[in-house]
């Protein structure tokens, strides 16, 4: 296996790489240094928490506490994902509803399939790469509803005008925000190998794993991928548009 | 008992009232016209009928049922509403003029389509135009066939000739004509002069109040 050359002293001479950023903001007025900082500090502390934290789960191999991590996941995940929408008659069940069943259902799949084993240090790492994803597209899809949704306010009130019951007014704009939000990952696809060398293959290779069963790694992550965006994106998507509708049937006001 | 009631109906959007305490009735088959300045709350009494709002007080019943008890996008078939200005979705003529077939979920009849567009002076052909290609007498014209396809038991017409030229003016209003002589009854809002002077019912509207 290679050696890893990542260390405390290398990390603050890497710190170099901040100041970069946060020279940038200084001299073009950007007004992000408070929030660069921030966001490093966030980072240092939870990467370094939860180092620890999975140090002590792998270490004790408990069903119950990796479960209770793999949940602790997706309810952040969908926290995040959950704020990202900015429609304010939101609710947060339904994004937990979305990323559960997003992540859980893939990882049964690949758990069925024999590529992991129910074990803290596959089960948890997997879980974080699948519930990240998600929460990406999930965000991705309330955004573009909220814009098609004040964009294209006149045609949807024409079309419940005529009769059409809310799921036929606003299944184009549906249709656009999870194409929206699966776009990214199917770009990601296609440019993978050409453009990236994505995160999990990376890693593999750093660890001193062969490229060329890094790959298959790799290729299991994007089935995974395309699976959890997919699914993320259409359980959010449906839930979250009867969101811009009354009881009656009719198109909320935005504020 | 009026086919359209309204019974002290009023709105109010924030603080601001629009409609107050309005009382009216429409029989079946009648032809309503409503005038009135700017801002007086006349589009807003059409959605209300229409149901794309409801009423902060008072209600409105359809047929002697209250509108709350029907279900909303079958109400929203027989009272049925044409928008100032409407836009057409998506590509193409046909795209519009498939939907109302597509609410009901019946296959698209376009022998029936024919006929319509023949009474609005467009030819069959005109169902692959592009939207984008249309002048706004053709959008209102297809907009209001729209409505029709399906003839509603109510139509509500919002300032629909505002903005045509004389030439398409003259096709939307004998069309008009011809839906209000196949028993529809029809509510019309209008600042139109000969409209006004062309109708046989006519209420004015000043502030958010029907004149009697």
């Amino acid at each position: 296996m290679n050696q890893l050359l990542v260390n405390n002293v290398t990390l603050v001479f890497a710190f170099a790489l901040v100041l970069v950023a946060m020279l940038i903001s200084y001299r073009e007025k950007l007004g992000l240094n408070k929030d660069i900082l921030l966001s490093i500090l966030r980072a240092i502390i939870q990467l370094t928490l939860i180092g620890y934290v999975l140090k002590y789960i792998f270490k004790i191999n408990n069903v119950f506490l990796t479960i209770l991590m793999c949940l602790f996941i997706i309810f952040n995940a969908a926290w995040n994902a959950y704020k990202r929408n900015p429609n304010t008659n939101r609710n947060y069940w339904e994004t937990f509803a979305a990323l559960f069943v997003s992540t859980t259902v893939t990882l049964g799949i690949i758990m069925l399939t024999g590529s992991l084993k129910f074990i803290p240090s596959q089960v948890i790492p997997i879980t974080g790469m699948i519930a990240s994803n998600s929460m990406v597209a999930v965000g991705l899809c309330y955004r573009n509803l909220q814009s098609q949704f004040r964009d294209q306010r006149q045609q949807i009130l024409e079309k419940l005008a005529l009769g059409a019951p809310i799921k036929l007014a606003a299944i184009t704009i549906l249709r656009e925000s999870i194409k929206t939000a699966m776009q990214p990952t199917i770009d990601s696809a296609k440019t993978m190998g050409l453009v990236s060398l994505p995160g999990m293959m990376s890693g593999l290779i750093f660890a001193g794993v062969d490229p060329v069963s890094a790959i298959r790694y790799q290729i299991l992550v994007t089935f995974m991928l395309l699976s959890t965006t997919s699914l993320g994106a259409i359980i959010a998507g449906y839930l979250a548009y009867r969101r811009y509708f009354n009881k009656r049937q009719q198109l909320l006001t935005q504020e | 008992m009026g086919i359209i009631e309204l019974q002290n109906v009023s709105y109010a959007d924030g603080d601001q009232t629009i409609i107050h305490h309005v009382d009216l009735s429409v029989s079946a088959g009648d032809s309503l016209t409503i005038s009135g300045p700017s801002g007086c709350g006349k589009s807003t009494l059409l959605k209300l009928i229409a149901s794309l709002i409801s009423p902060t007080s008072g209600t409105i019943s359809f047929n002697g049922k209250n509108q709350t008890a029907y279900d909303y996008p079958t109400y929203r078939q027989q009272v049925s509403y044409c928008f100032q200005q409407p836009t057409l979705f998506d590509n193409s003529v046909r795209d519009n003029l498939k939907l109302p077939f597509q609410i009901r979920s019946v296959p698209f009849d376009e022998a029936r389509i024919g006929a319509l567009l023949e009474l609005v002076d467009l030819p069959l052909t005109f169902l692959d135009k592009k939207v984008i290609d249309l002048s706004g007498g053709e959008k209102q014209r297809i907009a209001l066939i729209r409505n029709l396809v399906f003839p509603p038991q109510v139509l509500l017409l919002d300032e629909v000739t505002v903005g045509l030229d004389t030439r398409s003016k003259t096709i939307v209003q004998a069309l008009i004509k011809n839906v209000q002589e196949q028993t529809t009854t029809v509510i019309q809002v209008t600042h139109d002069e000969t409209e006004i002077a062309a109708a046989t019912h006519l209420i004015e509207m000043r502030q958010g109040a029907l004149q009697k």
